[in-house]
């Protein structure tokens, strides 16, 4: 198995399970009498406890951050590239901590696991949780596992939309807080393509109105076309360009015949479609759109955004991807201008990539080599 | 900013004051003036590999054009706000010495002083724009697209109400009493404490 764990590698990771017997109540209203968070750790927590960091993760990502579920895994965690011993977030330094969010369909509490009320699959009927709720559920996570106060909490999309409500809602709890192509709110344009999305999920015949589990069906057409319009929301038109152009897939065409000419790009959003509608629960797609939807930094200050960031104490890292139009680098200035004019400490940094919103979870040099440099100010020095 | 420039700024730094370095390159002086000023400080750079290594040197950093970053820091927003030897490849100088004034309570600006005696005699004699060890670039590729004089600097600042607190001027080793005397002869470069004026 080690010859097959690459160096830098956190290795093999066991999720773990935090079950709470206490009831939780959503900011809309509707309580869990019990839930259950799965969650990730890497790294050892120090005696003094200040070497906690916590990743939150965004729209379909999991507590599976980093390293292997197994040793023959094909696919690392989702920021594999920036956790391990000697990377950004460096585990032989750091503890770091990544929960699955509630609501989503990874093991955590969420639409595919069972209501306790009705020992039927939640469904439809699992509450409709927001960014803030994630927060609360995860600061119980870090009472759980004996932490009180976060290093740092970090994450892109809305994973750093997630970092940034933690600094406001626990200024006292968040040492340092890294938002990577972010967004202090989401606009008309990004609504309407969560909209576009859940449409598709939500008119698959095979949906039954959020109860497929109990009638025996999934809605992976529904779900496979939400994921092409969401993944074309992340690459950048360039990148898709220099990765695709006009290239035909091999076999696909014949100059004789009538057969289906596929582009390369078809082909891709199609394996991404098909792929993700198996994996992935449509409620939880429907809900994570929604949460984002609803998510709005400025929401209780009257949309001062600068009032809204005027209590947090940490020490701030936002940076934007330049090909981004998902969350554009104007939204992560907006959350910088705001700081600044807080009075915070904020570095900030636009990463020249075609890499698109996707840029926080792909290799680009200047943007490890930042994360690395930033990071070393977390935690015990 | 040469070593002599640092040595003249930092003299004019109250300790513990908030800094705005505009322009910051490699983050040295920012964090000479935190490690000896107790300075707490923001730097602002367009360079990607400039801003890494100010952020390895534990300071706070932007990235963001000088050109027209400026309208994001608040007004009064720092104690000074510093500009070395960038005056001259700005698009609009007069426009950002006007904001620094208003961002802090003082600016120190540094430039070269193009009416050094060796610039004139290198533009009167050889009819060439003046090209030296400081400004080794042609004409048509040097970043330097406002070149001033010790002369023009003080009108400017007084066109834009802009009080001139203190003047260094930098000058070689045999010319050092003359650039004090006659700065705009015998300055190499110059450094202004400036403020706005009637405050």
């Amino acid at each position: 198995m080690s010859e097959t764990i690459p160096a830098g590698s956190v290795g093999v990771v066991t999720p773990q399970i935090a079950k709470c017997d206490t009831p939780f109540a959503f900011a809309n209203g509707i309580a869990l009498s019990s839930h259950e968070l799965v969650y990730e750790t890497y790294g050892e927590l120090n005696s003094t406890g200040d070497n906690a960091v916590l990743i939150c993760h965004a729209l379909s990502g999991s507590h599976h951050a980093a390293g292997f579920h197994a040793g023959d895994d094909r696919r690392p965690g989702w920021w594999d590239l920036a956790i391990g011993p000697g990377k950004p977030i460096d585990t032989e330094r750091l503890f770091v901590v990544c929960s699955n969010n509630l609501g989503c369909c990874d093991g955590s509490s969420g639409p595919n696991t069972i209501n306790p009320d009705t020992g039927k699959p939640w469904g439809g009927q699992f509450p409709q949780p927001q960014v803030q709720d994630w927060v609360r559920s995860q600061k119980w996570l870090a009472e759980h596992l004996g932490i009180s106060r976060w290093a740092a909490v970090m994450g892109g999309s809305l994973g750093g939309m997630q970092a940034l409500q933690w600094a406001i809602d626990f200024p006292e709890w968040v040492e340092h807080c890294v938002a990577l192509a972010a967004a202090p709110g989401l606009t008309a344009q990004n609504i309407a393509f969560n909209e576009i999305a859940r449409h598709a999920i939500l008119s698959d015949p095979d949906w039954h109105g959020g109860d497929y589990l109990a009638a025996g069906a999934l809605p992976t057409r529904g779900v496979a076309l939400a994921r092409m319009v969401g993944h074309l929301t992340y690459m950048s038109a360039d990148g898709m360009s220099d990765r695709f152009g006009r290239e035909l897939r091999e076999n696909s065409f014949a100059p004789d015949d009538n057969a289906e000419r596929v582009f390369q790009v078809e082909s891709y959003l199609r394996h991404q479609g098909s792929r993700f509608s198996t994996q992935f629960d449509a409620n939880t797609y429907v809900l994570m759109t929604r949460a984002l939807d609803l998510f709005d930094l400025a929401g209780e200050h009257g949309g001062d955004l600068t009032a809204a960031l005027s209590n947090a104490q940490a020490n701030f890292l936002v940076a934007s991807f330049s090909s981004d139009w998902r969350f554009p680098p104007q939204r992560s200035v907006e959350i910088r201008d705001a700081l600044m004019a807080a009075g915070k400490s904020v570095t900030y940094a636009n990463i020249e990539t075609d890499n698109g919103h996707d840029g926080f979870l792909l290799p680009n040099s200047h943007y490890e080599q930042l994360l690395s440099e930033w990071m070393r100010r977390v935690g015990p020095s | 900013m040469t070593r002599l420039d640092l040595n003249t700024v930092l003299g004019w730094i109250t300790p513990g004051s908030r800094v705005l370095d505009l322009g910051c390159g490699d983050g040295a002086f920012l964090a000479r003036l935190r490690d000896e000023r107790d300075t707490s400080g923001v730097g602002v750079d367009i360079d990607p590999d400039n801003l890494i290594t100010s952020v390895s040197k534990g300071l706070d950093v932007i990235q963001e054009d000088i050109n027209d970053g400026l309208h994001c820091f608040s007004t009064n927003g720092f104690d000074v706000v510093v500009l070395a030897h960038a005056l001259q490849e700005l698009t609009h100088p007069h426009i950002a010495l006007q904001r620094m004034v208003d961002i802090g309570n003082e600016a120190v600006v540094s430039f070269p002083n193009f009416g050094h005696w060796l610039c004139r005699l290198h533009l009167g004699l050889k009819g060439r724009m003046p090209m030296s060890r400081a400004m080794p670039r042609q004409w048509y590729d040097t970043p330097n697209i406002h070149f001033c004089t010790v002369k023009d600097f003080e009108s400017l600042c007084s066109e834009l109400d802009i009080d001139i607190i203190e003047r260094a001027t930098i000058a070689g080793p045999a010319q050092r009493l003359l650039g004090r005397w006659l700065p705009n002869l015998f300055a190499s470069s110059a450094i202004y404490r400036i403020r706005r004026a009637g405050t």
